[in-house]
């Protein structure tokens, strides 16, 4: 009866109720996420995954403004059929540059991981305008509208700022250039080109939605599903290496 | 005479402050809306310039009407409650429900017929997605918690809510935080964090308005006569102070610019993950559960007018619970690249969630004890019994569900989606209605308009949620095995838009639940219009409690 009765203590002072509830509820956060932090093998060491360019970041954008990872993920298990289905496993270090992370957590529409490469420009270019036209049996909703919409980036280097500041390798060149970047790497035949390859390594730079009148929305979009996926050489990854 | 009594009237601290306060925000606003990046965020800048004059005005204007001396705590021995707040929550819950509960059945029947986006960017499910849930979560199962949170600590502690502005505060400003959340998704105003997609604006202004709520439910505990604090209490504290914590590491953004509505999150990708589903899972264990659990531990008994089965059992599911929901997020990241001890943590956890659950409902079922011939005569007695049901199956399926093995099976696929409304409609929806009808004729001092009516709407909204439920368990369980389908060549059988095609039967069936589930609601409208419409209690005839069937 008597622990019973110690209980009363929490009964009668809201104080210390709330304390105690504090205490309680914060445990299982720290223990969880604090580590995450500082264990060095939360995230596998690869060297090529860079930051998003200019382009792919806006693109990367539009992919959250209009709800994408509702319906699809961008985590591929280390399970068999996911595996053939998709590519190799998502590892850590591939969203290490993701705010927010795009898991996702629902396949309405397949995974994109590693969907970048996979598909022309032209696919996702009418894919995006009429989902049915090229995948008869779709429920995806039509994006039209991005193809017909201007990219609007004259404060990208706002964004490429605050994430510097949050700790990502963005340099002072990169950002000065941010918005000359962004209309470079959507032209085909970019005079400058070779700078945003320079300080983007392995960045695609064409026009991907196939008006050059123009730097779209579909551009960036399509510029950062092109990209995803596509920055751990798997010939050279070693698996074994980063067992955790 | 008229003119001395007006001479004393002061304008409070706070009524002076708040008016001030807001009159400098509509200011800032109007900048803000003047050097906006986008039309958009100067939209959402003009509302909240507009909705700052408002309460200027609205705050300046009550002064002249009030009378001078504040309201009394007490009126002849007898607290004094303030239920304008509580009505007003009431009310406008019904209202968020029903819009939630439509756009719900739009997205259903968008993914039963895609047709139905229109190709419009304002309409697409991308965008109504997040709509339906923080409608459904945040727009009713907020307002439901704030009114009963604010109804049930005065009753329990015999005294009048805290505050004069603050509980006024509280209300409107949490629905105009829902305002901008939801016209923000519209716009493609998102952060893309599950259950948290409102951007660091309206994030900032729910923080003010959830301290202010803390506070003054607080301070109501303060004023109380009785010396112990009732069990709903210990869960409705619970609830504020956790959605407290949850909100500031799940937000922790920086914003591009004053004038942009775009920001980015501190955290990054496996870490950001982490924080995400610690947020999220606990939306459902603080926000949905705990919540919800003092709503039971109030209105069951109350209702039945039998006392909570067991105190000790409360004392030990209230702490249990709290203790171990925290723990259970990364079951949602279950083959990710979240490290195994992680993901095994979360699982095990989530199993041990599986007891305290189960000791909830035992409690809360087993209040009926000696009154279970209530269940035939008061509906709405059992909607909230059945709500209690519901809790213990979608507690014993969402532990079996974060099994690793099950989970490679079910995640990713509908199962999910049902298993959330099995828990979202039969538990959260129903607890809710059941306190409702017994809050509506309390707070209007009517008697409920129609108990067959409320009948009707129970076993129209059950049928629903039965046909939801069921057609999302065989539409997530078949597109499960057949992506993981091999033929005898070793080839994966099926290409991935088959088993897209395969899902359509059970969306439709889907959608019919969502429908017969949103007549259900507009059933209950009906009843609580008629209700509060009625009139005084007592004098309405022929409608004594007469066996439901």
């Amino acid at each position: 009866m008597s622990i019973w009765q110690k209980h009363a203590i929490f009964e009668k002072n809201s104080i210390v109720l709330v304390v105690g509830i504090l205490v309680v509820v914060a445990i299982g956060g720290l223990v969880e996420i604090a580590p995450l932090f500082y264990l060095k093998n939360t995230i596998e060491k690869v060297d090529s995954v860079r930051p998003y360019t200019p382009l792919e970041l806006a693109g990367r954008n539009i992919y959250v403004r209009e709800g994408c990872y509702l319906c699809h993920s961008q985590m591929i298990r280390p399970l068999r059929d996911e595996v053939e289905r998709y590519g190799h496993y998502s590892l850590a270090a591939e969203s290490m540059y993701d705010k927010p992370f795009q898991w996702g957590s629902k396949r309405t529409g397949p995974d994109l991981a590693r969907v970048g490469g996979k598909y022309s420009d032209e696919w996702h270019r009418d894919h995006l305008r009429d989902p049915r036209a090229v995948v008869p049996g779709s429920v995806m909703p039509g994006y039209g509208f991005l193809a017909a919409t201007e990219l609007d980036f004259q404060h990208i280097n706002d964004d490429l700022k605050v994430l510097r500041l949050q700790g990502q390798p963005y340099t002072q060149d990169m950002i000065d250039n941010a918005a000359k970047d962004t209309a470079t790497q959507a032209t085909t035949d970019a005079a400058d080109a070779d700078d945003v390859v320079k300080r983007y390594p392995k960045a695609q730079v064409r026009d991907f939605d196939g008006n050059p009148a123009k730097v779209s929305e579909a551009d960036a979009l399509i510029a950062y599903l092109q990209m995803l996926g596509t920055q751990v050489d798997f010939k050279l990854y070693d698996d074994k290496a980063n067992i955790r | 005479m008229a003119n001395a009594l007006a001479a004393q009237k002061k304008m409070t601290i706070g009524e002076g402050g708040l008016a001030l306060t807001f009159a400098a925000m509509a200011l800032l606003c109007i900048v803000i809306a003047a050097k906006a990046y986008t039309p958009e965020y100067a939209f959402h800048a003009y509302l909240f310039t507009a909705a700052s004059v408002a309460s200027v005005f609205a705050i300046v204007n009550r002064y002249y009407n009030r009378p001078a001396e504040p309201a009394p705590l007490t009126i002849d021995g007898k607290p004094n409650y303030n239920m304008g707040p509580v009505k007003f929550g009431t009310v406008i819950a019904m209202f968020w429900g029903i819009a939630g509960f439509l756009v719900g059945l739009i997205i259903a029947l968008q993914l039963a017929f895609p047709a139905l986006n229109f190709d419009l960017q304002w309409i697409s499910f991308g965008r109504l997605r997040p709509l339906h849930t923080s409608a459904v979560i945040f727009a009713f199962g907020g307002n439901v918690l704030i009114a009963t949170s604010f109804y049930v600590v005065q009753r329990t502690s015999r005294a009048r809510l805290a505050g004069d502005l603050s509980p006024w505060f509280v209300v409107l400003g949490y629905n105009f935080f829902i305002l901008i959340a939801g016209t923000g998704y519209l716009l493609g105003i998102t952060q893309s964090k599950e259950y948290a997609e409102p951007e660091w604006y309206a994030d900032l202004w729910l923080t003010v308005v959830w301290v202010t709520y803390l506070l003054v439910f607080l301070a109501t505990l303060w004023r109380r006569v009785e010396p112990h604090i009732y069990v709903a209490n210990w869960f409705y504290l619970a609830f504020i102070i956790t959605i407290a914590m949850l909100h500031l590491g799940n937000n922790a953004t920086v914003p591009v610019s004053i004038f942009s509505p775009k920001s980015y999150i501190v955290w990054s990708g496996v870490q950001d993950a982490m924080v995400q589903w610690w947020y999220g899972h606990n939306a459902v264990g603080f926000f949905l559960t705990a919540g919800f659990l003092a709503i039971m531990y109030y209105f069951i008994p109350k209702r039945a007018e039998r006392p909570v089965y067991s105190y000790r059992l409360s004392i030990i599911h209230f702490w249990a619970l709290i203790f171990l929901y925290i723990w259970a997020g990364p079951h949602h990241l279950h083959y990710t690249a979240l490290p195994d001890w992680a993901q095994t943590l979360g699982m095990t956890f989530s199993i041990i969630l599986w007891m305290p659950s189960w000791g909830g409902m035992i409690n809360g079922i087993m209040t009926l004890s000696g009154a279970w011939d209530k269940l035939r005569t008061d509906p709405v007695l059992r909607m909230m019994v059945v709500s209690v049901a519901f809790y213990g199956m979608s507690t014993f399926e969402g532990p079996m569900m974060s099994v690793k093995v099950v989970n490679s099976l079910s995640h990713y696929t509908d199962w999910t989606i049902g298993h959330v409304h099995s828990g979202a409609l039969g538990w959260v929806a129903y607890i809710s209605f059941g306190a409702i009808y017994c809050l509506v004729p309390w707070l209007w001092n009517r008697k409920l308009y129609s108990l067959k009516l409320v009948n009707w709407h129970f076993w129209i909204s059950t049928i629903g949620i039965v046909l939801y439920i069921t057609s999302m368990w065989v539409s997530g369980i078949l597109q499960g095995l057949m992506w993981r389908a091999y033929t005898s060549l070793g080839f994966l059988e099926y290409s991935f838009v088959e088993t897209v095609e395969a899902m359509h039967p059970f969306y439709v069936i889907r959608a019919l639940g969502g429908f017969l589930f949103l007549c259900g609601a507009l059933v209950m409208v009906w009843n609580l219009w008629k209700t509060v419409n009625s009139a005084e209690a007592e004098e309405t005839a022929g409608l004594a409690l007469a066996p439901a069937e």
